[in-house]
C-alpha cells in the first residue's frame, strides 16, 4: 500500500477543519473512519452540509452516495443547520409512560415545531432521543447539553422561553 | 507491570484512605448529575475546607448507588448512612454530623429491601469507587483477574473457567460465554477481534450506561480477559454518542490502564498485547445486532447480514470475532477472582449469576437493580421497586424492550430466568423493566414500540421494512378507534410474517409487544374495536 | 485418487422437497434448486451481483432449523432436507409480496415496464390476486434530469440491484440507498439530480438490471421497456478469464 493518499485541502481555511483532518489522520484516512469523522464534523460545525460531505468522502476515498447514505442512515447525524438552542425530549419508555408526548405537545403548541424542526427564527431546535438512559428523571428533557428531570409540560415551556431570552 | 506494584498501588491506596476517618461518597452517575450532584459534591468540600475539617474526611465522586429517583446520593462511610435528595445547602448539616448522630431529615434506610434484597456481582464497586482512578480499582481487587489469568492460566483453562460458571450473554439471548469464546478460540484468522456491545438501545434500559460509568475498568479488564482466551490482541468498545459521560470515563479508564501498562504491550511483562478503542454509535438501535455492529465499526450503515456465516468466523473485515455485552464481560472478572463454582453457586439451575435491570415506569423505587437469577418478578417490582405508587393498580411489566413483551399479574410468581421468560412469551433482554400501571392502555404500550420498530428498522429486508409500517398503521388506528375486526386480523397475520420472515432480531422481534399484549390483553384491543362498531 | 476424494468430500447431497440432489459445498441451495428445476421466487437476487438477501421470497425450511433459511446465501449441507413449497412458505411469499406492492405506487396499466417486468410476472406467479394490506401511497420523487434515463422511485422496491451492479461491475458507485426503513430511497451521490451526478458514466447498467419500472431509458412509451441482461454474465465471464 501507499505510504499516503494525495492530500486533499480542505474547503477553506476554517481553523475547525483542522480538528477533522485531525480525526482522519488518526485513523490513516481509512474509509473505515467514516463515522468517527462525521460525528467530529457535527461536533466541530454543528451539522454535516455538501461541501464537508464532500470533502470527507474525498479525503477517505468514499464514493459520495455511501458517505450521504450513512449520514442519512444515522440519526445522530444532522444535514440542516441547528438553532441557537436546542432541547433534547427523552421517548424512552419510562419516559413515555410518564408523559412525554404532553410535553412534546406542549413544545409544539407554544413554539410551533416539532421533533426534528427547527422554529423559524432559528432560536430553537427539538429534537426526540430514543432513550438518554435516565429512566429514574423520567421524563427527561435535555437543555443545552444539561439533563433535567422529572419534568411537566409547563416547566419545559417556561424554561424554553427562558433559554431563547437569554 | 508486574504483580507486586500492583499490590503495591492497591496497598498505597488502602495506606492514603486510612488517613481519613470519614468519607464522604458522592454519586456522580448521570440522573444524580442531573440533579446537580456536582454542586453537592463542590459544596461538601468546601464545608470541610472552612469547618477546618478538611484532614478528617475525604470527599469522592463515585458511580450509580442504584436509587436513581431519589438523587442526589450521597454516602458517609465507614458508617453506612445514605443520605437522598441532597442540596448543596445540605453541605454544613452533613459536615457537622460527621462525629454525632445521621441527618434524619436526609437519610434513607439502608434496611429497606431496595438495597437489602440485592446481590451485588456486576454492581459490587458501583457506588463504592471512583470510576476515574484506576487506584481506586485496583485497591477494590482490580485487574487481580487479569495478572492472575496472564501469568498462571493457560487460554483453554480460561475459557473452561467460563464455561462452568454457566455465564450467558447477557445482551439478550443468553447464549452461554463460554461456548462462544471457545468457538473463536478455535476459528482460523490471521487475526481476530474483541468487541464490546455498549450500544444500549432498549429505550427504558440504563444498565450498561451505569456500568461504563460508574466502574469502566472492570468492562475493559474483562475485555483483556477474553483476547487472552481467544488470541485477539485488538478491541473495539462500540459506545451509543447519547452516553457522553460514559465515553469519557472509558477514554480516561483505557488512558489510565495504558499508563500503568495494564493495556498495550507485553502486559504484566508476559508476551500479550491487547488495545482497545472507543467506536461511537451514531442513534441507530439496530446497531446492536452483531452484524450490524460489526458494519458500523467498518465504517458502513448498520444493516444486518444473514447468519450463518457467525461473527465468531467471519466478523469484523471478515476476521474471527468475539462480540459480547457490557454486563457480560463485567462479570469475567469476578468469575476468575472467586472461581465458576462461586458463580454458578448463585442463580437458579439453567441462569446463573445475577442480572442487572433497570427498574422504572409507574414504580416507587426507580432505579439500577442486580438480583440473583431465578428471583421472581413480584419480589422486584413490590419487595425492592416498594409497589405501585399513587394507590393505583399494577397491570403488567415490560421486559425486553421493543422485542420483548410484558408479563402480566398471574405470573408475578413465576422465577425472572432466560427460560421462564420466553415460555410466557417475552424475554430477558438487556435487563429494562418497565412497570405499568392501570392509567397506560396496553394497546398504547404495544403501538409505542411498534412506532419504535418502525423507525429503527435498516430497512434491508422487506417485512420488516413495510410490515413494521403497517402494523404501525393498523395499531394507530386501534388506538383511534378507526379499526375493524378484520384490520385486528390483518395485524395478526402480519406479527406471524414479520416475526418469521424478517432477516434480523429487530424484525423478528418486532410483533412481540403485539403478540404478547394480544395474548394477555385481548379484551384491550377489542373495546377500541367494539365502541367504533356501537356508534 | 487423492482427487476424487476431494471432489467427492466438496460434493454434497441432500433432498430438496423429497428429490435427492446434489451440489458443490460453494453453491446455494438456490443454485442446486435452479440446477435441478426446481423454483424458488426470488427478487434482489442476480447471478453475476453479490447477494443481498434483503427480499425474503427465496425463503425455505429446512430441517433441524427453526429458522426459515434464504436459499440465495445458504450452502448447501450433507444430508439437508430442504421444503421450498409449503403452505406456509407460500402464504409469507404471497404476503412478502403483498407487503412490495403496497409500499410503492405500482400501477401496471401505465407502466413503461409493463409485461416485461420481473416484480409483475413473479406476482402472478406466486399466486397474488389481491393486496390485501393497505397501500401506503407514499410520495416519493421521479428523477428525469438524466439526459438518456429516468428514475421512477414510485416503482422502486429497493431491492438494491442498481446500488450493487454500479459497484461492482461499472466500479462507479453513484447509487446508494439514504434514510432507513420506511423511508428508505436510492439516491446518486450526494442525493443531486442524476443528471448532475459527477461519477455516473450513463453506462446503463443499472437500468437493465432494475426488476421493475423504476429505472427505464427516456422516450419509451407504456410497455415498450424489455431489460436486456445478457451483459452481466458476459461480463462476469470475461473477467474471470482475464483473471486466469
Amino acid at each position: 500500500m501507499l505510504a499516503s493518499q494525495p492530500k486533499v485541502a480542505p474547503p477553506s481555511d476554517d481553523r475547525r477543519w483542522r480538528l477533522v483532518e485531525a480525526t482522519m489522520r488518526r485513523h490513516g484516512y481509512d474509509a473505515s473512519a467514516l463515522i468517527e469523522v462525521l460525528h467530529t464534523v457535527q461536533e466541530s460545525f454543528g451539522y454535516l452540509d455538501e461541501t464537508s460531505l464532500h470533502f470527507v468522502a474525498e479525503s477517505l476515498g468514499v464514493p459520495l452516495s455511501r458517505v450521504y447514505g450513512v449520514a442519512t442512515f444515522y440519526h445522530f447525524f444532522s444535514l440542516k443547520p441547528q438553532g441557537k438552542h436546542n432541547c433534547v425530549v427523552c421517548t424512552g419508555t419510562a419516559c413515555y409512560i410518564k408523559g412525554s408526548a404532553s410535553i412534546l405537545s406542549a413544545i409544539q403548541e407554544n413554539f410551533q415545531v416539532r421533533p426534528g424542526e427547527t422554529t423559524a427564527d432559528n432560536q430553537l431546535s427539538v429534537l426526540a432521543a430514543r432513550c438518554l438512559g435516565s429512566c429514574g428523571l423520567a421524563p427527561a428533557v435535555v437543555f443545552d447539553g444539561e439533563i433535567v428531570g422529572k419534568l411537566e409540560p409547563a416547566a419545559v415551556v417556561d424554561k424554553l422561553r427562558e433559554l431563547i431570552q437569554t | 507491570m508486574i504483580g507486586d506494584e500492583l499490590i503495591k498501588i492497591a496497598q498505597a491506596e488502602q495506606a492514603e484512605k486510612a488517613q481519613y476517618p470519614h468519607h464522604i461518597h458522592v454519586c456522580t452517575g448521570t440522573p444524580c448529575l442531573a440533579s446537580r450532584s456536582d454542586m453537592v459534591k463542590q459544596a461538601l468540600e468546601q464545608e470541610l475546607e472552612q469547618s477546618g475539617k478538611a484532614r478528617l474526611c475525604r470527599v469522592k465522586g463515585v458511580g450509580c448507588k442504584g436509587l436513581c429517583a431519589a438523587g442526589p446520593l450521597v454516602s458517609v462511610e465507614p458508617d453506612g448512612i445514605l443520605y437522598q435528595g441532597v442540596t448543596p445547602d445540605d453541605a454544613s448539616v452533613i459536615v457537622a454530623s460527621l462525629d454525632s448522630t445521621p441527618v434524619k431529615r436526609l437519610q434513607c434506610s439502608l434496611e429497606m429491601p431496595f438495597f437489602k434484597r440485592q446481590v451485588k456481582i456486576v454492581l459490587e464497586n458501583s457506588g463504592a469507587i471512583d470510576p476515574e482512578s484506576i487506584e481506586d480499582y485496583i485497591a477494590a481487587d482490580g485487574y487481580q483477574a487479569l495478572f492472575h489469568v496472564l501469568t498462571m492460566m493457560t487460554p483453554a483453562e480460561v475459557i473452561s473457567q467460563i464455561t462452568k460458571s454457566g455465564l450467558r450473554g447477557r445482551g439478550g439471548a443468553g447464549y452461554p460465554t463460554g461456548l462462544k469464546w471457545s468457538t473463536v478460540a478455535k476459528s482460523h484468522g490471521e487475526r481476530k477481534f474483541v468487541i464490546c456491545n455498549a450500544d444500549e438501545g432498549d429505550p427504558g434500559a440504563f444498565m450498561d450506561r451505569s456500568v461504563l460509568e460508574s466502574d469502566p475498568h472492570r468492562v475493559i479488564e474483562g475485555m483483556a480477559i477474553a483476547a487472552y482466551a481467544i488470541g485477539a490482541s485488538q478491541g473495539y468498545l462500540y459506545v451509543r454518542a447519547e452516553y457522553p459521560l460514559a465515553v469519557d470515563r472509558l477514554k480516561t479508564a483505557i488512558r489510565q490502564a495504558k499508563k500503568l501498562g495494564l493495556l498495550g504491550e507485553n502486559i504484566c511483562g508476559t508476551p500479550f498485547s491487547f488495545n482497545v478503542d472507543i467506536r461511537l454509535g451514531a442513534g441507530a438501535f439496530v446497531c446492536g445486532e452483531e452484524t450490524a455492529l460489526i458494519a458500523s465499526i467498518e465504517g458502513k450503515i448498520g444493516q444486518p447480514r444473514p447468519r450463518p456465516p457467525y461473527p465468531a468466523e467471519h466478523g469484523l473485515w471478515g476476521f474471527p470475532t468475539l462480540v459480547n455485552n457490557v454486563e457480560t464481560f463485567a462479570n469475567v472478572a469476578p468469575i476468575i477472582r472467586k472461581g465458576a463454582e462461586w458463580f454458578s453457586s448463585i442463580g437458579n439451575e439453567k441462569s446463573k449469576g445475577t442480572k442487572v435491570f433497570s427498574l422504572a415506569g409507574r414504580v416507587v423505587n426507580n432505579g439500577l437493580i442486580e438480583v440473583p437469577m431465578g428471583i421472581t418478578l413480584r419480589e422486584i417490582v413490590f419487595e425492592i421497586g416498594a409497589g405501585i405508587p399513587d394507590g393505583r393498580q399494577f397491570k403488567a411489566v415490560q421486559t425486553g424492550g421493543p422485542s420483548g413483551g410484558c408479563v402480566p399479574a398471574q405470573y408475578l410468581d413465576m422465577p425472572v430466568d432466560y427460560e421462564s421468560l420466553l415460555e410466557i412469551g417475552t424475554y430477558m433482554g438487556s435487563g429494562g423493566m418497565i412497570v405499568v400501571d392501570d392509567t397506560s392502555s396496553m394497546v398504547d404500550v404495544a403501538r409505542y414500540f411498534m412506532e419504535f420498530s418502525m423507525t429503527e428498522s435498516c430497512g434491508k429486508c422487506v417485512p420488516c421494512r413495510v410490515g413494521t409500517a403497517q402494523m404501525y398503521n393498523l395499531l394507530d388506528s386501534i388506538a383511534a378507534g378507526t379499526a375493524t375486526l378484520e384490520d385486528l386480523a390483518l395485524l395478526e397475520r402480519l406479527c406471524d410474517v414479520v416475526k418469521h420472515a424478517s432477516l434480523c432480531g429487530l424484525g423478528q422481534g418486532a410483533p412481540n409487544p403485539v403478540i404478547s399484549t394480544l395474548r394477555y390483553f385481548r379484551d384491550e384491543y377489542l373495546a377500541r374495536i367494539r365502541q367504533q362498531e356501537v356508534v | 485418487m487423492k482427487d476424487r476424494q476431494q471432489v467427492l468430500s466438496r460434493t454434497k447431497t441432500l433432498k430438496i422437497d423429497g428429490h435427492d440432489v446434489s451440489g458443490r459445498e460453494d453453491e446455494t441451495i438456490l443454485d442446486v434448486a435452479r440446477e435441478n428445476g426446481i423454483f424458488i421466487p426470488t427478487l434482489c437476487q442476480l447471478d453475476g451481483l453479490s447477494a443481498h438477501g434483503g427480499c425474503r421470497l427465496c425463503l425455505v425450511e429446512v430441517k433441524g432449523s427453526s429458522k426459515l433459511l434464504p436459499a440465495c446465501v445458504t450452502h448447501v449441507a450433507e444430508g439437508m432436507e430442504v421444503v421450498t413449497n409449503s403452505e406456509r412458505l407460500i402464504e409469507y411469499r404471497r404476503m412478502i409480496m403483498e407487503l412490495i406492492f403496497s409500499e410503492g405506487n405500482h400501477v401496471c396499466a401505465v407502466c413503461v415496464v409493463n409485461g416485461h417486468c420481473e416484480l409483475q410476472s413473479l406476482a402472478q406467479r406466486i399466486g397474488m390476486t389481491h393486496v390485501t394490506v393497505p397501500y401506503l401511497y407514499p410520495r416519493r420523487v421521479v428523477d428525469a434530469s438524466h439526459e438518456r434515463y429516468a428514475l421512477d422511485r414510485n416503482r422502486c422496491i429497493l431491492c438494491t440491484r442498481c446500488v450493487r451492479v454500479c459497484d461492482e461491475i461499472e466500479g462507479a458507485h453513484t447509487w446508494d440507498v439514504s434514510g432507513r426503513g420506511i423511508e428508505a430511497r436510492i439516491v446518486t451521490d450526494l442525493n443531486q439530480p442524476w443528471g448532475q451526478s459527477e461519477t455516473c458514466t450513463s453506462c446503463g447498467k443499472c437500468v437493465n438490471v432494475c426488476p421493475t419500472g423504476a429505472l427505464f431509458e427516456k422516450g419509451k412509451a407504456v410497455a415498450e421497456m424489455s431489460k436486456k441482461r445478457a451483459f452481466l454474465p458476459y461480463l462476469t465471464l470475461m473477467r474471470e478469464k482475464r483473471s486466469k
